[in-house]
């Protein structure tokens, strides 16, 4: 029998529908497909795959439905005429003037009033994914680079190489000082671009980071600030996690930096760029709200227009403008939530301690990066992703390898926490504990 | 030469960037064909164009040839100096770098890249600066005058009137009255508690929302086609469904077939970041601006003599601007001519349920059941804000039989999702069959009737439109009124429509018509009260016209 030919050809689709720059292919979203198989359950499936992988704030529902349930008008139309001006606004790529005056001042009260946020500024996206990838296609042109500091969070692969065509190029960061960014780093990541003749375009960094856990200090931001004037570059502070810091103080952002030196203010300006988000302080990543501020207003019309191409449902603005605006209802989430962050953290760090388990210093986020490189078999990277394998199958917890967040070092691991019940933590820190003793007990027989 | 493989090779591996970063800092110049350096950025990227095939040969015979005539055809401006320009790439060489990386309109002015002081200004993409100059569009001019002065029967009676947005608000009051009604529980019904609504969901939208869209559908063409929900991917609005398909279906430097005029927002769908290009296919009045696959095939062959690869055909059905349905045979030979071309189809069927006339409305998925015909090629994109008056609520579908154009729209959707909140919403909307039944009949009437009134206003004033019977708007001859016959002319009365009549049209030029003159009106902004009030300022321009001889 003849092997049969194909003689219709078919038809082709594009390089970026089949590369693998999507990225899901890697450990990080393997993990996630093991629990999708197996979800860990309370009581319906109480030995399944718990899900640490996830960076999804559930700790302060309580109070988001506490908030609809008192104002069932937000959640449904304008309650209110809307001026007519305000509704031939709203549709577009605008965005809703009260929600965007109602995100400046929410933003305004994470950094506890040290900063001025203007909502003519405000560009809004679906998603802090959508901003990040949006902001690189206005900064960088296909084969461009930008640096970013490592570790760093694995969705960056996607969201601003995929469709973009731009280059990633690492910060290298190491646990010597806690994975601070210092200058000789930065300059090392540029030199090394220059070398690969890449053009750098920016530096994109994460403040609180992912998945370090931790703010980013007012000095190291200074210097970061000094780099990209130098060298003629962008900064994109991806602050996400800001209402996310355990305390207000400690978290420093680069818009306070930049006003608290207006003598310099202007040849830093039109490069700097934040990125925001309600997924992850507001625990609100189904609501799909990110937004783009920037000094720049070539920057905010351009990324106003492109936001066409992911828009907020109109709806959803309104309901989140009354939530919003509502400045007491903001301020007691925004301080119970930090106190339930922190408590949590403290819960983890203190079971991973009583494993032997040591975490990096972290005051920031819904995760902890801990070091299990005394755990590895051989302090590689094979090593580490054989140790991960352990944990996700044998162990049934979904935990991030630090190469996927391409950590220098082997060994870490971004480890989730206010995803789930303080119960589930408990039994998750036990399987934890418990792993650790049986390899002890291992080595001593 | 990493910087011009990173170009066309898309398939990095993500950690390709280490290896490179750790190995030696000396370049070597590994792989591609031939010499070194500056003649491989030169070659290289365009072998891109000339269908990723021909080598060396084909490689550095055509690249001259070609980058005379893409700048003469595409009248790119040159971008001015960088500041602090990488190491060497000659000034020549990053021309033509940009030529095939990107098919925009560029045009970085000396004037913003030159020092102001001792502050270098920061650089933004080519993307960024052509999306900065088509700000000057007249259909972007005309959208920004009517936000700063919109018209109010009673608040602002001299404000510009909007008929330059397709978008339907004739039935807001039947939305409107349902989300009141049904709202809140819609939202907070029983089964749901916050931690369902405020969690991650699927990218590509809830499986039940695809489930009532797909019968949704189903409903809108009359029965005469089924929707597979698996098959659907839910988007943040149908701009952004067809931008992805443009990067699932092609590649910067190819382009797309698309008859005119065509909707004014496919320049920035189809164009902007994907650095693809769109090929206009006229068709003219003689015809009633219908499509016809001998044109088609006209502009295949002359994109295939310039070495421009063609991936497929947009259109869309019913049309924007013209608002004609195609006719089932012309749908035929459309799926003849993509199957012996080897291309894809995309249909824009956002007005299908929108058709207010007398002929029958056949949709490309009904089309493609009865042929025998290879559905992995045809796409077809769909969109609940117009039919259902929902602009803001942003719903776009893709839906296609294609599993590797799902897939990889599935992945794509993460950057473009609709809120569960508004899903939600949707779902409780969409069951309700008796609303949705309603809604579709009351619908129609009302753009029947509103279209009715308008195009007989204007017949009126002699002004004559193509017939239409589907979408919002009508497609104007006013070419009689313009001085001189040609975009000039044309865009000469734009702005007096603009600024004398105060309002707000769209010109033809803006959908690449060919014959000057012709203007879209939308008229599915309007209540009933603006029609007379909108036809005396016609009217008054139309004299002042006249009278100017």
């Amino acid at each position: 029998m003849a092997i049969g030919i194909d003689l219709v050809p078919s038809v082709q689709l594009s390089r970026v529908a089949e590369s693998e720059k999507h990225g899901e292919n890697s450990p990080y979203f393997a993990g996630w497909k093991a629990y999708d198989e197996d979800p860990y359950h309370e009581v319906e499936n109480p030995s399944g795959v718990i899900q640490m992988g996830l960076a999804e704030n559930q700790v302060s529902f309580d109070l988001l439905e506490d908030y609809l349930e008192k104002h069932p008008e937000a959640s449904i139309w304008g309650k209110g005429a809307l001026g007519f001006r305000e509704k031939a606004l709203f549709q577009d790529y605008h965005g809703l003037l009260s929600f965007r005056k109602a995100m400046a001042s929410f933003m305004e009260q994470i950094r506890g009033g040290r900063a001025k946020f203007d909502s003519e500024r405000i560009v809004l996206t679906a998603g802090a994914t959508a901003a990040n990838e949006l902001l690189t296609f206005i900064l960088a042109n296909p084969g461009d680079a930008l640096l970013v500091p490592t570790p760093y969070y694995p969705g960056f692969d996607r969201d601003l190489r995929w469709r973009t065509g731009v280059r990633i190029v690492p910060i290298i960061c190491n646990s010597s000082n806690n994975f601070q960014i210092t200058p000789q780093v930065l300059e090392a990541a540029y030199e090394n671009a220059e070398s690969l003749n890449l053009r750098v375009r920016g530096v994109l960094i994460t403040n609180p980071s992912n998945p370090l856990g931790a703010t980013i200090q007012r000095q190291v931001l200074e210097e970061i600030l000094d780099f990209v004037a130098r060298k003629n570059i962008h900064l994109v502070s991806d602050e996400i996690y800001s209402g996310s810091a355990f305390s207000s103080s400690e978290f420093v952002s680069v818009a306070e930096v930049l006003e608290s030196r207006p003598d310099r203010h202007h040849r830093y300006r039109d490069r700097v760029h934040i990125v925001y988000s309600l997924s992850k302080d507001l625990g609100l990543p189904g609501f799909r709200v990110g937004t783009i501020y920037s000094y720049n207003d070539k920057v905010v019309t351009t990324a106003r227009r492109m936001s066409s191409f992911t828009l907020i449902s109109s709806q959803t603005q309104h309901l989140l403008a009354c939530m919003l605006s509502d400045t007491e209802f903001t301020s007691r989430y925004i301080e119970t939530n930090r106190a339930r962050l922190k408590k949590r953290y403290g819960i983890i760090v203190e079971g991973l301690e009583k494993a032997g388990i040591e975490c990096l210093g972290g005051n920031a986020g819904l995760f902890c990066w801990m070091n299990l490189s005394p755990l590895l078999e051989e302090l590689d990277r094979e090593g580490e992703l054989e140790l991960w394998k352990t944990l996700v199958y044998e162990l049934k917890l979904n935990i991030s390898p630090g190469s996927s967040c391409h950590c220098s070092e082997p060994g870490w691991f971004r480890v989730c926490f206010a995803n789930m019940s303080e119960h589930t933590l408990e039994v998750a820190l036990a399987r934890i504990q418990k792993y650790v003793e049986q390899r002890m007990n291992a080595v001593i027989i | 030469m990493t910087r011009t493989r990173s170009y066309i090779d898309r398939n990095l591996d993500p950690d390709e960037d280490y290896r490179a970063a750790a190995s030696s800092k000396t370049t070597s110049s590994g792989g591609g064909g031939g010499s070194g350096g500056a003649a491989m950025r030169v070659i290289v990227p365009l072998q891109g164009i000339v269908q990723g095939r021909g080598g060396l040969v084909l490689g550095s015979v055509i690249p001259c040839a070609l980058f005379y005539f893409l700048r003469l055809y595409l009248k790119r401006h040159r971008s001015g100096p960088s500041k602090t320009p990488p190491p060497s790439p000659s000034s020549s060489s990053d021309q033509l770098t940009d030529v095939s990386t990107g098919v925009l309109q560029r045009s970085l002015s000396r004037a913003y890249l030159s020092p102001r002081g001792s502050a270098a200004p920061a650089h933004v993409s080519s993307r960024a600066a052509s999306v900065l100059k088509d700000g000057d569009s007249p259909y972007f001019v005309g959208l920004k005058r009517f936000q700063e002065d919109p018209y109010d029967e009673l608040a602002n009676p001299n404000g510009i009137i909007q008929l330059g947005y397709a978008e339907n608000k004739l039935c807001l009051d039947l939305v409107r009255e349902w989300a009141l009604a049904n709202g809140r529980h819609a939202i907070l019904g029983d089964e749901l508690s916050i931690s369902w609504l405020t969690t991650y969901k699927p990218f590509d939208g809830l499986m039940k929302l695809k489930l009532v869209v797909a019968e949704f559908m189903s409903q809108i063409t009359e029965g005469s086609a089924s929707f597979d929900p698996s098959q659907l991917v839910l988007t943040a609005g149908s701009s952004t469904a067809i931008e992805m398909l443009t990067f699932c279906l092609s590649d910067p430097g190819n382009a797309f077939l698309v008859p005119t005029p065509y909707y004014p927002g496919f320049d920035g769908d189809v164009k902007w970041r994907s650095g693809v290009e769109i090929i206009p296919v006229p068709c003219r009045s003689a015809d009633n601006f219908s499509l016809s696959v001998n044109a088609l095939d006209r502009a295949f062959y002359q994109a295939k003599k310039r070495g421009v690869r063609v991936r497929g055909i947009i259109l869309s059905n019913p049309s924007n601007p013209v608002g004609t349905l195609l006719k089932r045979e012309t749908l035929y030979d459309l799926l003849d001519f993509v199957s012996e071309k080897n291309i894809h189809l995309v249909c824009n069927e956002i007005f299908a349920g929108s058709s207010h006339g007398d002929e029958e409305f056949v949709s490309v998925a009904e089309a493609v059941k009865s042929e025998d015909c290879d559905r992995s090629r045809v796409h077809m994109v769909y969109g609940l804000s117009d039919d259902m008056c929902l602009t803001g609520f942003n719903i776009g579908v893709i839906y296609s039989s294609n599993n590797n154009v799902l897939a990889a729209s599935k992945k794509l959707s993460r950057f473009t999702s609709i809120s569960t909140l508004t899903q939600q919403l949707l779902i409780s909307m969409l069951s309700d069959a008796s609303f949705v039944q309603n809604f579709i009949r009351v619908n129609q009437k009302r753009l029947q009737k509103m279209y009715g009134e308008f195009v007989a206003g204007l017949k009126k004033l002699g002004i004559k439109c193509t017939k239409s019977t589907g979408g919002f708007c009508c497609w104007a001859d006013m070419s009689g009124l313009i001085r001189s016959y040609n975009e000039k002319g044309e865009m000469e009365l734009w702005g007096k429509l603009l600024n004398i009549g105060k309002i707000n049209v769209t010109p033809g030029s803006c959908c690449q018509c060919i014959e000057p003159g012709w203007f879209r009106f939308c008229f599915s902004t309007l209540s009933e009260d603006d029609v007379p009030v909108v036809m005396e300022r016609i009217r008054k321009v139309s004299e002042s016209c006249k009278s100017l001889g």
